[in-house]
C-alpha cells in the first residue's frame, strides 16, 4: 500500500488515532516500501481525517498530500526479515524491496532482532515513535550484542504485561502496503465513478487503491491472491526446487503453523515441513524464549505479515497473515483450528499423549484431520463472516413454516438423540435439542465446516457415522454424529442422485444426528428416514429446496433503491447474523476478499477495547462504510463511493427495521425444545 | 446376523441382504473401491474418510437371485481402531484391502485378518484385495507385494483373493460379486423369507443390550 493510501474517513472519535500520525516525520526516502509501520499511519489517520469524497481527483490529491506528509518513519528491518522478503521480491516485488534484501542476511540474530523491533514498537507510545525509528536507524540491523539487553530493558519497562499489551500496540502496523496499481476492487466497487482524469492522477502519483491498502501491495501480489489456495510446486527436484517452493511459500499472504512446544510440526497450512523446518525452529525458539521468561508471546510484525501466537497446553498455534487483520480476530482463527485439533482427539487425549511424552509427533493421531484444518485455513483466508461475528447464519424461511420442521423434528425424535440439526448450504434451518443443552456457535462452526467446505464426508456418497468431540459442548469426549446429505436439486432425496458429482455443494441439505451414544447409528438413520418422509409430505422440504435455490435476497431487495452494496447484521442475543447475498457487486474471490478486510476493520475499530465506538463511518475512494454497534446488534454495511452518509445512515436504518420485521425468519428463536 | 433373503414377486426369486465391511490401513483405497462399486466413479484425489461411511448396492447374481450389501466404508486410520467392532459385528462379509505398492499394508492387512478371525461372526466371509493394480501396470516397479505371495496367503488363511483398481475398475465388481456367490443364501433364506424385500429389513440389528461383542444373534 502506499504511503498516501488512506483516502478519508471520519468517525465519531477519530481524533486521538489522527494526532499521532501530526507528530510523525517524514519518511525517509524510498525505504518506505516497509509496509509494516505505513499501516500504522493508514489505520490511525483513517479515524481522523475527513475529506468529502465527491469529487475523486480532488481527494485523490488531497490524500497523497497527507501521505506525504504524514507518513510515518520506517524501521529498520533486520536481516531475517530480508529472508521472508525474498519471496516478496521474486513475485514481482519493487524497487523498495530489492534494496531491503540486499541488506546482509544474519538468520541466527534475524529472530531476536525482530522481537526487538518489535518490542520498540510496543513500548513508546505513538509520539515517541520518531525517537524509535531513529535510535533504530543508527544501530545496525544485525548487532548482536544489544539484543539481550533491549530485551531485558524492554522487560524492566513494562513487566509481564509487556507481550500483551505489545501485540495490542503493535496491531496497527501489521497492515499490509498497497502498491501503484490499479486495483481490482476499484474496478468492482467504483468502476462507473471513475472519471479519466482520476486515473491519470493515480498513475502520476502512483495512488493505490485504498482498498489494496488492506491486503496487497501491488496489481501482482494482487493476483497472487488467486494463487493463494494453490499447492505449492517445484520444478525440478533438488535445490532449485526448494528455492523456488520457498519462494512460493514466502508469497503466501496467510499462514498457519501448529506445532507442539517441543517444535515437533503439526499442522502447516502451505507446503511440507521438511521445507519449513528452519522457519519452524526459528518461531519455535522466539517463543520458547519468552515462556522461558514466564512472559508469553502473543504477537509481533515483521516483514508486514502479523504474527499471532496462542499457547495451548502442549501446542503452539502461530498465524500469519498480511491481510490486514488483526490480533483478536486472528486469535479466533487460531482458537477454531484448536477446537478442530480437539474435536479429533479431545482434550483428555491430548493432554495425554504429551503427558506421556513431550515429543509426541501428533500428526500420527491426527492423521486425516489435515484436510479438515486446511478447509478451515481456506475459509479464514477467503474472510468467513461467520468467524469474523462467531456467529451463525440462518436459512430464511417462514416463521409457520419453521414451525412445522420444528415440530417435525421433535416428533420424529428418537431416544437416544441428543441434537438435531437440519443445515441448507451451510446455513441453519432447524435445530432440536434438549432444554438443558443449547449449541455452541464454534462447535457448529466445526461441523459446518467438516460437511461444506471440507471434501471428505460428501464425496464419500452415503450417509456418514462420525465420532467427533464439540468442545463447547464438552471437551472430555466424543459425540457421534449421523450426517446424510439431500440434494436440494433433486426431487427426492433418500437416495443422493450420482448425477451431482461436480455440482455446487451450495445446494446442499443436511440432516443431522447426534447422539451420544455410539451405538445408535440404525436409530438414527430410522429416524432420518421417518423425519426426511414427514417433511417431504408436509412440503417442508420443498420449502427448504426452494428457499436454498432463491439464495440470498439481494441487498436492493431488502431495502429497494439502497445504496448499500452489502452489510452483515449480527444479533447479538441469537448469536446470529444475516446478510444479503455478495452478487452482483462482489462476484469473484478478490472481491469478497476485499470485502471481508473491509469488516474486518470496520469490526476490529468498533471492537478495540479502547475505543467506545458506537457509530464508524469511514469514506474511502471506492466505499463508503458504517459500523453501528448497539447492546442489541452489531452492523456494519458497505456502500458504493460518493454515497452521501445520509443516504447511509437511512439505509442501515431500513435494515435495522427490516431485520427487526423479519426476526423471526432470519434468525432460529429458541428452537425446537425437548 | 444381517443377512436377510426373501422370494420377489416373481416365483423363485431370491433377495438377500448382507452386512459388508471393509477394513485397512489408511490410504489404501477402501473409499475409491466402494465408491467404483456403488457409484460407479472414481476421484482422483480424495480426502480420508471421517468416521465411516455407509453405502447400500444391489448387485443381481442371476435372473432370479438378487444380493444387496450394506457397506461399512471406515475410516483407516489409527484413532478409529476402537470403533472397527462396532461395524464388524454381525458383518458376514469383509473386504480386507492393502496398497500393492505399499508393503507395511499387507502387514497391516494381515492384522486385520486375524482379529476378524478371531472376534467377528464365525462364518464371516473375507477377502482380501489388493489394490491400485494400475500403478503397477505401467511401472512393474512400483510393485511391493507380489502377487503369488499375497494369493498364497489368501489361500493359507482361507479368503478370497483380487489385485483390484479403483481406478480402473478392474476386478471390483468380480470381488463383490464373487462374495456374494460365497455367501449363504440358502441358509438365510429358511429363515427370512418375505414376499417382499423391502419390508420388515431389521435395521437395528445392533441395538444396544440385544447382543453381546462378536456374537450372531441369526
Amino acid at each position: 500500500m502506499g504511503h498516501d493510501s488512506e483516502e478519508s474517513a471520519a468517525t465519531s472519535n477519530g481524533g486521538t488515532a489522527a494526532d499521532g500520525g501530526h507528530d510523525i516525520s517524514p519518511p525517509q526516502g524510498e525505504n518506505r516500501g516497509d509496509p509494516a509501520i505505513e499501516d500504522t499511519a493508514a489505520a490511525t489517520k483513517e479515524l481522523g481525517v475527513h475529506v468529502e469524497p465527491s469529487a475523486p481527483s480532488q481527494s485523490s490529491s488531497t490524500s497523497r498530500r497527507l501521505g506525504d506528509e504524514h507518513r510515518p518513519p520506517l524501521p529498520p528491518r533486520p536481516g531475517t526479515l530480508d529472508i521472508l522478503k525474498e519471496g516478496n521480491h521474486n513475485t514481482g516485488g519493487t524497487s523498495q524491496r530489492s534494496k531491503q534484501s540486499a541488506r546482509p542476511n544474519l538468520q541466527s540474530t534475524a529472530t531476536i532482532a525482530l522481537s526487538r523491533t518489535d518490542i520498540h514498537t510496543q513500548s513508546y507510545p505513538d509520539g515517541s515513535r520518531e525517537t524509535y525509528a531513529a535510535s533504530a536507524e543508527t544501530t545496525p540491523p544485525s548487532k548482536p550484542a544489544g539484543v539481550f539487553g533491549s530485551i531485558k530493558r524492554f522487560k524492566g519497562l513494562s513487566g509481564s504485561e509487556g507481550g500483551d499489551s505489545a501485540s495490542v500496540r503493535s496491531y496497527a502496523p501489521t497492515l499490509e502496503a498497497g502498491g501503484d496499481a490499479e486495483s481490482l476492487l476499484g474496478e468492482v466497487l467504483g468502476a462507473s465513478q471513475e472519471v479519466p482524469a482520476w486515473k491519470l492522477l493515480s498513475t502520476q502519483y502512483e495512488a493505490p487503491d485504498p482498498f489494496d491498502t488492506f491486503m496487497f501491495e501491488d496489481n501482482e501480489a494482487t493476483v497472487d491472491f488467486y494463487r493463494e489456495f494453490d499447492e505449492l510446486r517445484g520444478g525440478e527436484s533438488g535445490e532449485q526446487n526448494e528455492e523456488q517452493q520457498l519462494t512460493q511459500w514466502q508469497s503466501k499472504r496467510k499462514h498457519f503453523l501448529i506445532l507442539s512446544s517441543a517444535g515437533k510440526p503439526i499442522y502447516n497450512r502451505h507446503g511440507d515441513d521438511n521445507l519449513i523446518s528452519g522457519y519452524i525452529g526459528m518461531i519455535q525458539t522466539i517463543i520458547s524464549f519468552y515462556e522461558g521468561a514466564n512472559d508469553h508471546l502473543k504477537g509481533f510484525t515483521a516483514a508486514g505479515a502479523r504474527f499471532v501466537i496462542m499457547s495451548q497446553g502442549p501446542l503452539y498455534l502461530v498465524a500469519i497473515s498480511k491481510l490486514g487483520e488483526n490480533d483478536a480476530q486472528l486469535r479466533v482463527q487460531l482458537e477454531a483450528l484448536y477446537m478442530q485439533i480437539l474435536s479429533t482427539l479431545t482434550l483428555p487425549t491430548l493432554t495425554h499423549l504429551f503427558a506421556n511424552r513431550a515429543s509426541t509427533d501428533l500428526r500420527r493421531p491426527l492423521q486425516g484431520t489435515e484436510p479438515l484444518l486446511s478447509a478451515l485455513a481456506d475459509t479464514f483466508t477467503r474472510g468467513s463472516p461467520p468467524t469474523l461475528l462467531s456467529a451463525l447464519e440462518c436459512l430464511k424461511v417462514r416463521k409457520s413454516q419453521r414451525q412445522v420442521i420444528n415440530d417435525t423434528l421433535l416428533r420424529t425424535r428418537c431416544d437416544t438423540l441428543l441434537y438435531g440439526l437440519i443445515v441448507a448450504s451451510g446455513r441453519l434451518v432447524s435445530v432440536v435439542r434438549p432444554r438443558k443443552h443449547s449449541l455452541h456457535p464454534s462447535d457448529l462452526q466445526l461441523i459446518f465446516n467438516m460437511l461444506f467446505e471440507a471434501r471428505g464426508v460428501k464425496a464419500g456418497g452415503g450417509e456418514n457415522w462420525i465420532p467427533l468431540c464439540l468442545p463447547g459442548f464438552n471437551k472430555n469426549g466424543y459425540l457421534y454424529m449421523y450426517v446424510s446429505f439431500v440434494s436440494a436439486s433433486e426431487g427426492h432425496g433418500e437416495e443422493p442422485d450420482d448425477d451431482r458429482n461436480e455440482t455446487e455443494h451450495q445446494d446442499e441439505i443436511a440432516v443431522l444426528l447426534i447422539s451420544a451414544n455410539k451405538e445408535s447409528f440404525y436409530d438414527l438413520r430410522t429416524m432420518k428416514d421417518t423425519l426426511v418422509k414427514e417433511l417431504e409430505k408436509n412440503d417442508s422440504m420443498a420449502i427448504i429446496k426452494s428457499a436454498v435455490r432463491r439464495g440470498r435476497p439481494a441487498a436492493t431487495d431488502i431495502v429497494p433503491g439502497t445504496v448499500l452494496r452489502h452489510f452483515l447484521y449480527k444479533s447479538r442475543a441469537n448469536v446470529q447474523f444475516t446478510m444479503p447475498s455478495y452478487e452482483p457487486h462482489f462476484t469473484t474471490l478478490l472481491d469478497r476478499r476485499r470485502l471481508l478486510s473491509l469488516y474486518h476493520t470496520l469490526h476490529a475499530n468498533v471492537h478495540a477495547k479502547n475505543a467506545h465506538l458506537k457509530v464508524q463511518h469511514c469514506i474511502r475512494r471506492e466505499s463508503v462504510s458504517l459500523a453501528w454497534v448497539t447492546p442489541l446488534f452489531e452492523l456494519y454495511c458497505v456502500a458504493g463511493p460518493h454515497s452521501t452518509r445520509n443516504a447511509l445512515a437511512q439505509s442501515a436504518n431500513k435494515v435495522v427495521q427490516w431485520v427487526r420485521r423479519e426476526e423471526e425468519r432470519v434468525f432460529i428463536i429458541g428452537g425446537a425444545v425437548f | 446376523m444381517t443377512s436377510r433373503v426373501s422370494t420377489g414377486t416373481r416365483p423363485g426369486a431370491r433377495f438377500a441382504q448382507f452386512k459388508l465391511v471393509l477394513l485397512g490401513e489408511s490410504a489404501v483405497g477402501k473409499s475409491s473401491l466402494v465408491l467404483r462399486f456403488v457409484k460407479d466413479h472414481f476421484d482422483d484425489y480424495r480426502e480420508s474418510t471421517i468416521g465411516a461411511a455407509f453405502l447400500t448396492q444391489t448387485i443381481s447374481l442371476d435372473d432370479s437371485t438378487t444380493v444387496k450389501f450394506e457397506i461399512w466404508d471406515t475410516a483407516g486410520q489409527e484413532r478409529y481402531k476402537s470403533l472397527a467392532p462396532m461395524y464388524y459385528r454381525n458383518a458376514n462379509c469383509a473386504v480386507v484391502v492393502y496398497d500393492i505398492t505399499q508393503a507395511s499394508s499387507l502387514d497391516k492387512a494381515k492384522a486385520w485378518v486375524k482379529e476378524l478371525q478371531r472376534q467377528a461372526n464365525e462364518n464371516i466371509i473375507i477377502a482380501l484385495a489388493g489394490n491400485k493394480a494400475d500403478l503397477v501396470a505401467d511401472h512393474p516397479d512400483k510393485r511391493a507385494i507380489a502377487t503369488a505371495d499375497a494369493e498364497a496367503y489368501a489361500r493359507e488363511a482361507g479368503l478370497l483373493f483380487f489385485e483390484t483398481s479403483a481406478k480402473t475398475s478392474e476386478n471390483v465388481r468380480e470381488l463383490f460379486t464373487a462374495i456374494a456367490r460365497k455367501l449363504p443364501l440358502e441358509q438365510a433364506g429358511a429363515r427370512n423369507m418375505r414376499a417382499n424385500p423391502r419390508q420388515g429389513v431389521d435395521l437395528r440389528p445392533e441395538a444396544p443390550g440385544t447382543q453381546g461383542g462378536g456374537a450372531c444373534n441369526c
